[in-house]
């Protein structure tokens, strides 16, 4: 795609700013509990707004609306399934967990369970999540870079990396949290101004070519000639006989000139072949996505495969967001039990709130940037989306916007991610000192950018919705039985987290392999959840049964400091008792200034 | 606004930290609250100071901590008394508290599974009802991309004042 200065300009002022908050907050962090949990402080508000900004990651902030455009109404469980997620951390997890005073997820488990070894088991698992998230927000990061500027797809991943990794470096927890909350605010104004301004366009009387309804139960159709560049290999469909020029091999053939496609038989494009169309034909869909306006318009009018595969997304989605890493180590940096109760209903607010429109965008998408349909890139549809619908300037600086907010997106994710998979890694492989943490940071961030350079560029939504699967298979048994179950054993956890995240792991490997073979796999592969999560629950509970010499001694002990209303005082505090108090060293060290 | 806006407070006197020296015993009971200001001796200094004899000793900082009148003494005898796990204290967190807790969290969980979940169905049983349209927008559009996010938000604010309640409830039955 051709140069955009607006584009650039926006994307060169967020990392700016970003770079500046993260200095300006990083100068007090001086102490592993700065850098671990931000010394506890965070208030709810702030908080809330800081894991919305790490939350609405790229799946969010882009493949939502691309998932919307290629799926229609069934794709909508996508943003309620994330926000959702938050309602049950709320119900069972949030409050208790604070009350641990724990630091990061294994310390938790170690402080439940006593079991070193399944401290490292489960240090091992969040090491995985952590990078197995961050390789779509990279690859999501080099696409958006590659749109706006010629440079290649793994530019964009080293640069959010190196500025990531060099804000964490430098003030770890502390120095994000205000970052991250500064990012929730821009990405809402990054999606909700082009998606009011696109919407009076459509209303006043729909962008370049007039009104485009979508009720009609016929395919999207091209409005004006249009020519598709197909840069990667992909299956077409087509549901009449459409008539087309092709450059470049089709049907693993040479194809130079006129041709026809018949709806018999699926289609294939090789990579760098050029396809033209003319206004009013129907546009041919990508073999996965939704190829007629009825199906896409009206939900579960599929097959029962679908109606499984939306309730194995519920499972995962509801269950996962509680065993996601970066967000429980967000929780941790609450004053107390109560106040992280009150930031997760804040959080849904924010989150439904922003919520509303990338669905209204994608909708939209499929309006007017239908050729993503053909090349498969759905997930640049809300980049696209303001230059198609408002040809000129007007629609560059909308494009600005958007793209702005999506590189904000990559920045926040990456940076909660790396923080709490370098939190893990400082405190459980290295003595847990600033320095080791900082070293752990520039390690950690190595793995996500190989990976994603090096494996292929998937839907992002549907890696991330194995992400989910995997930590509801294996962290979510774990913390709702561990704070609601006193018969939990450690060799019970340590099962259910094994057979769970075994099976995601073997689906995972199965889908990838049917990927580079022709996707053959069945759906529960693309989506386990139904099956994994039911199955690790009644693992950890039938061993901990078997194996009651595994529960903790003082296990009463353990239940009163989770449950205990925050006046008591039973909260201690994990970090303070193993790495001293943040207050104390700051005024040793004669660091603290006076403040206005 | 500064970023630890939170440890500011209007004369200068800093919250105490709810961790704050915690460190060495974590069974220390809280200061004795009256209806006063309290005078509280710090926490034993942090080891890395060396202790040098100092021939013009300051006197011994205190710190001055307003009396907060929900922590009032039958919260401490409840604290020791839980802290000392008799069976009356391990009933009482058990039965009560944890019970009461969970109760609340799984009757608003089931709201939330049996709303969400009953709605595939309905849509693929009642191909019907998918295909109803208010005012041009369809209905399922707006049951599944709009309507989800408030009620989301209001089952949150309800947990939040009941398990409140239920706290605050079990705070106010052992002081009594």
């Amino acid at each position: 795609m051709q140069l955009n200065p607006w584009a650039l300009t926006g994307i060169v002022l967020v990392a700016v700013v970003t770079f500046f908050l993260g200095h300006r907050s990083s100068r007090s962090a001086t102490s592993t509990h700065d850098f671990l949990v931000a010394r506890r402080t965070v208030r709810s508000r702030r908080n809330a707004a800081a894991i919305s900004g790490e939350y609405l990651s790229a799946a969010s902030f882009l493949g939502i609306a691309g998932i919307v455009l290629k799926d229609g109404a069934d794709a909508l469980w996508f943003p309620i399934g994330f926000t959702a997620g938050y309602l049950a951390l709320m119900l069972f997890v949030a409050a208790p967990l604070r009350r641990s005073g724990a630091y990061t997820l294994p310390d938790f488990v170690e402080m439940r369970l006593g079991s070193t070894g399944l401290r490292r088991f489960s240090t091992a698992f969040v090491v995985f999540i952590g990078i197995l998230y961050m390789v779509p927000q990279l690859q999501g990061a080099g696409l958006t870079l590659a749109t706006i500027l010629p440079v290649p797809v793994w530019a964009g991943a080293v640069v959010v990396m190196v500025l990531v990794a060099f804000n964490v470096i430098a003030g770890g927890m502390r120095a994000i949290t205000v970052v991250q909350a500064f990012q929730y605010w821009l990405k809402l104004f990054a999606i909700s101004v082009p998606a009011f301004v696109l919407c009076m366009v459509f209303f006043a009387g729909g962008g370049p070519d007039g009104f485009r309804p979508l009720g009609a139960p016929a395919p999207p159709v091209f409005t004006s000639d249009t020519t598709v560049d197909v840069q990667t290999d992909v299956t077409l469909h087509v549901r009449s006989d459409t008539y087309l020029w092709a450059y470049g091999r089709t049907d693993n053939g040479p194809a130079a000139g006129p041709t026809h496609w018949t709806p018999l038989a699926p289609h294939t494009v090789s990579e760098g072949t050029t396809l033209k169309f003319l206004a009013g034909t129907p546009v041919p869909v990508v073999s996965d996505s939704v190829a007629d306006n009825a199906n896409w318009l009206h939900p579960a009018s599929g097959s029962l495969t679908d109606l499984l595969q939306t309730y194995s997304l519920m499972f995962a989605t509801f269950l996962g967001t509680m065993g996601l890493p970066h967000v429980l180590v967000r929780f941790y940096t609450n004053p107390d039990g109560k106040a992280a109760r009150r930031t997760t209903v804040h959080v849904l607010l924010l989150l439904g709130l922003f919520y509303l429109f990338p669905t209204l965008l994608g909708a939209l998408s499929r309006m007017y940037v239908p050729e993503l349909l053909v090349t498969g890139k759905t997930d640049a549809a809300i980049l696209r989306l303001p230059s198609a619908m408002l040809p000129g300037v007007g629609g560059q600086i909308l494009g600005a916007v958007t793209a702005a907010g999506a590189f904000a997106a990559f920045l926040s994710s990456t940076s909660g991610l790396l923080v709490s998979v370098a939190g893990v890694v400082s405190t459980d492989l290295l003595p847990g000192r600033v320095r080791d943490f900082r070293v752990a940071t520039g390690l950690v961030a190595l793995f996500p950018i190989a990976l994603a350079v090096a494996l292929r560029p998937e839907d992002i939504s549907l890696s991330i919705g194995l992400t989910f699967a995997l930590a509801a298979s294996t962290f979510s048994p774990l913390l709702v039985l561990g704070i609601w179950w006193r018969k939990l054993s450690w060799p019970g956890a340590l099962a259910g987290m094994f057979v769970g995240g075994g099976l995601v792991l073997a689906a995972l490997i199965v889908n990838v392999v049917s990927g580079y073979t022709g996707g053959w796999a069945p759906w529960f592969v693309n989506q386990p959840a139904l099956i994994t999560v039911p199955v690790a629950f009644v693992t950890t509970y039938f061993v901990s049964r078997a194996t009651g010499y595994g529960r903790p001694e003082h296990v009463h002990d353990i239940m009163l400091r989770l449950h205990a209303p925050d006046p008591l005082g039973f909260m201690r505090d994990r970090a303070v008792a193993r790495f001293g108090q943040a207050e104390e060293k700051t005024r040793i060290a004669g660091r603290g200034r006076h403040r206005k | 606004m500064t970023d630890d806006f939170y440890e500011r407070r209007a004369n200068g006197v800093r919250e105490p930290d709810p961790t704050l020296g915690r460190r060495t015993r974590q069974q220390r009971p809280l200061p004795q609250p009256t209806d006063q200001a309290v005078v509280e001796p710090l926490p034993p200094a942090p080891e890395d100071e060396p202790p040098k004899p100092d021939h013009h000793a300051r006197p011994k900082r205190e710190r001055v901590i307003l009396n907060d009148p929900r922590r009032g003494a039958g919260t401490l005898r409840a604290r020791v008394e839980l802290e000392e796990q008799t069976s009356w204290g391990k009933l009482l967190v058990k039965d009560h508290l944890v019970k009461v807790q969970l109760r609340t969290a799984m009757l608003l969980a089931g709201l939330v599974v049996v709303v969400f979940g009953s709605l595939p169905v309905l849509f693929y049983l009642v191909p019907g009802f998918s295909r109803l349209s208010l005012a041009g927008i369809p209905v399922a559009w707006l049951i599944l991309g709009v309507l989800p996010f408030p009620f989301l938000f209001g089952v949150g604010i309800w947990y939040n004042r009941l398990a409140e309640r239920n706290e605050r409830a079990f705070v106010d039955m052992i002081e009594n």
